[in-house]
């Protein structure tokens, strides 16, 4: 897509320039700040909080993703098949829990802070990546298993040569969804004192400064954007 | 057919090991924490022995015979943890609270999940489990009303704002479901628009997709200035109640987020039309209407309503957000429990919020399962 070559430099910039250089966006944002108010978010310098809440993002997604694939092969193994259809109706269900309830329940559990926002990103990014990964690893081709089979392969090794490879890339597509999940969750967590992008929007919900809550909503918007366009790509080149 | 059922033996282990752990707290006052109780502490026998016979039944292999185990399981933790606060209450201090903690949890969990497992074997049909709905729905009522739980904490923070919780309800349905009704009202004609147009489907369905990614908090945050500069623009717009600041921000984002989903799934419904089905409408002589409403809408229903249920569950959740922005709805118990770091308020706006996901991912289910042609049900 041409559009693309042109849009998504611009947005990396634009992303970069507001989160290293949010002075810049002063006679922008002005208006939108209460009189006398402050314009640019100051308490904390932008470029920490990104790298606190990427990182959040991070720890949780790939430990998500590690525990779900693990599980998935579990279960569409002989030995594990008689939890499948219960993981099916553990997924199902717990999908259903909005990521925020999640959230606010990790709470009376493990209290304030980075923990319990780590621990519901985590639990809920299981979900999507567990279920993509059991359909990819449900769905291979035949041929290619019976193949597989026919030149002698180990069970182990057909899993790690042919079926994750293969199944790679609906695999990420859960990741994906995880990671895009993730990064929205992630934002809420600052109701929880979690250090992420969600203070700057918070602050300015609180202070009825929309400069704050504009500034806060156009990062976080830039940056699930770009990581789920980034995500996009790696997937096309992968079934490529 | 094997003598254990594998999830039986896993739910009986980790239900055994559960019943180690502190059943249920007593706190001085709602803010500070409590010290845990073990569930033999309490002293309730037939309860304890109910859940350790719940847990035995649920290791045989019979869907039925687990389905009743799980039952018998949450009608004992209920009575124990009724019985709990009755003898934790009765020699504690006029504040005392005292709550359900990890064991009644982990062991409601437990159970419940073996009813779920119990069910997917069964595979009852829909009808059976809209009843199955309605009786579990019942019997939460009936635990409710009867005032069996009004000794927990979470109760008393229930009774105190019994007005408000029901004007919450109120608003969080008014978010959730009225932004769904716009969204298919603008959704489906739009659907049905791409499933027309090529060139139509290529432009929007990227856009809808893009809409979707913004992280919740953003867009609720970014359609407060939006709104607030409709409010004073355009004229009118006030009187009918929109302003930056409540109830049209929160709703305005909770349609955006919902339209990817139904047009998305009108338009793969419409697809899945058999070309053939679409060809002998056509020779029949039916205007392109009368084949969307006779032949190609009937056949797309399921996929179109699972796209209605990805909205329905998905805004049930989103609107807790709107509590953040003056909303209203559940979200604004769940917010205030967060600032006061009051526990019983966080969960009085937490669980309903799950109870009505689940209620509605369930009902949807079954509509779902009854928009297919019979063929495919009866299976």
């Amino acid at each position: 897509m041409k559009s693309g070559l042109i849009l998504r430099p611009f947005l990396v910039v634009l992303l970069l320039a507001m989160v290293l250089r949010p002075v810049w966006f002063t006679p922008l944002l002005a208006p939108l700040a209460p009189e006398n108010g402050p314009v640019i978010y100051e308490r904390a310098s932008l470029w920490s909080l990104t790298i606190s809440h990427l990182g959040l993002v991070l720890a949780a997604s790939l430990s998500a993703t590690v525990v779900a694939v693990g599980l998935a092969v579990f279960v569409t193994r002989p030995i594990g098949a008689a939890f499948l259809p219960l993981s099916r109706t553990v997924t199902n269900i717990g999908q259903t829990f909005p990521p925020v309830a999640v959230l606010a329940l990790a709470v009376p559990a493990l209290g304030f802070g980075a923990g319990p926002t780590l621990v519901a990103l985590f639990l809920y990014g299981l979900l999507p990546i567990f279920d993509n990964a059991v359909t990819g690893l449900r769905t291979l081709p035949p041929v290619t298993m019976d193949a597989a089979r026919g030149i002698g392969l180990s069970p182990s090794q057909r899993l790690r040569t042919v079926e994750l490879p293969l199944a790679l890339p609906v695999i990420l597509t859960g990741v994906r969804l995880s990671v895009v999940i993730a990064l929205g969750t992630a934002t809420i967590g600052s109701t929880v004192a979690a250090r992420t992008l969600g203070e700057v929007i918070i602050a300015g919900l609180l202070t009825n400064n929309t400069a704050f809550v504009v500034q806060g909503g156009v990062i976080t918007g830039l940056l699930a954007l770009l990581i789920h366009d980034g995500l996009v790509l790696l997937e096309k080149r992968l079934s490529a | 057919m094997r003598a254990v059922s594998p999830p039986g033996l896993v739910f009986a282990i980790v239900g055994g090991a559960l019943l180690c752990v502190p059943f249920m707290t007593l706190a001085a006052n709602r803010i500070v924490a409590g010290h845990g109780v073990m569930v033999w502490a309490l002293g309730y026998w037939p309860a304890l022995m109910g859940m350790i016979a719940a847990l035995g039944a649920g290791l045989s292999p019979r869907p039925t015979l687990r389905l009743f185990a799980g039952a018998l399981g949450l009608a004992c933790i209920t009575a124990q943890v009724s019985q709990g606060a009755d003898l934790l209450l009765a020699d504690a201090g006029d504040y005392a609270r005292t709550s359900p903690a990890a064991g009644f949890w982990g062991l409601l969990a437990v159970f419940s999940l073996l009813i779920a497992d119990a069910l997917t074997q069964l595979h009852p049909r829909p009808l059976l489990r809209a009843g199955l709905l309605i009786v579990a729905l019942a019997a939460l009522a009936v635990v409710f009303w009867s005032g069996l739980l009004g000794d927990l904490s979470i109760a008393q923070e229930y009774v105190s704002r019994a007005r408000q919780f029901w004007t919450a309800l109120a608003q969080h349905l008014q978010l959730a479901l009225g932004s769904l009704a716009v969204a298919v009202v603008i959704g489906f004609p739009l659907g049905v628009l791409c499933h027309r147009r090529g060139g139509l489907r290529r432009a929007m369905l990227p856009m809808l997709s893009f809409l979707q990614t913004i992280p919740s908090l953003a867009m609720f945050g970014i359609m407060i200035p939006l709104l607030a500069w409709v409010a004073t623009t355009v004229p009118g717009a006030r009187e009918i109640g929109i302003a930056g600041i409540g109830f049209a921000p929160a709703f305005v984002a909770l349609v955006l987020y919902s339209l990817l989903p139904v047009v998305g799934n009108t338009v793969a419904g419409l697809d899945a039309v058999p070309p053939a089905t679409s060809d002998a409408a056509r020779g029949m002589g039916l205007s392109a209407t009368q084949q969307l409403w006779q032949v190609e809408l009937p056949l797309g229903l399921p996929v179109l309503l699972t796209g209605v249920r990805i909205v329905m569950v998905q805004n049930i959740g989103l609107a807790v957000i709107a509590g953040l922005i003056g909303g209203g709805g559940f979200g604004s118990f769940v917010f205030q429990g967060l600032n006061q770091t009051a526990t019983d308020l966080i969960l009085l706006g937490a669980l309903p919020t799950v109870l009505l996901a689940l209620v509605a991912a369930v009902l949807m289910d079954i509509l779902v399962d009854l928009a297919r042609p019979v063929s495919e049900t009866a299976r």
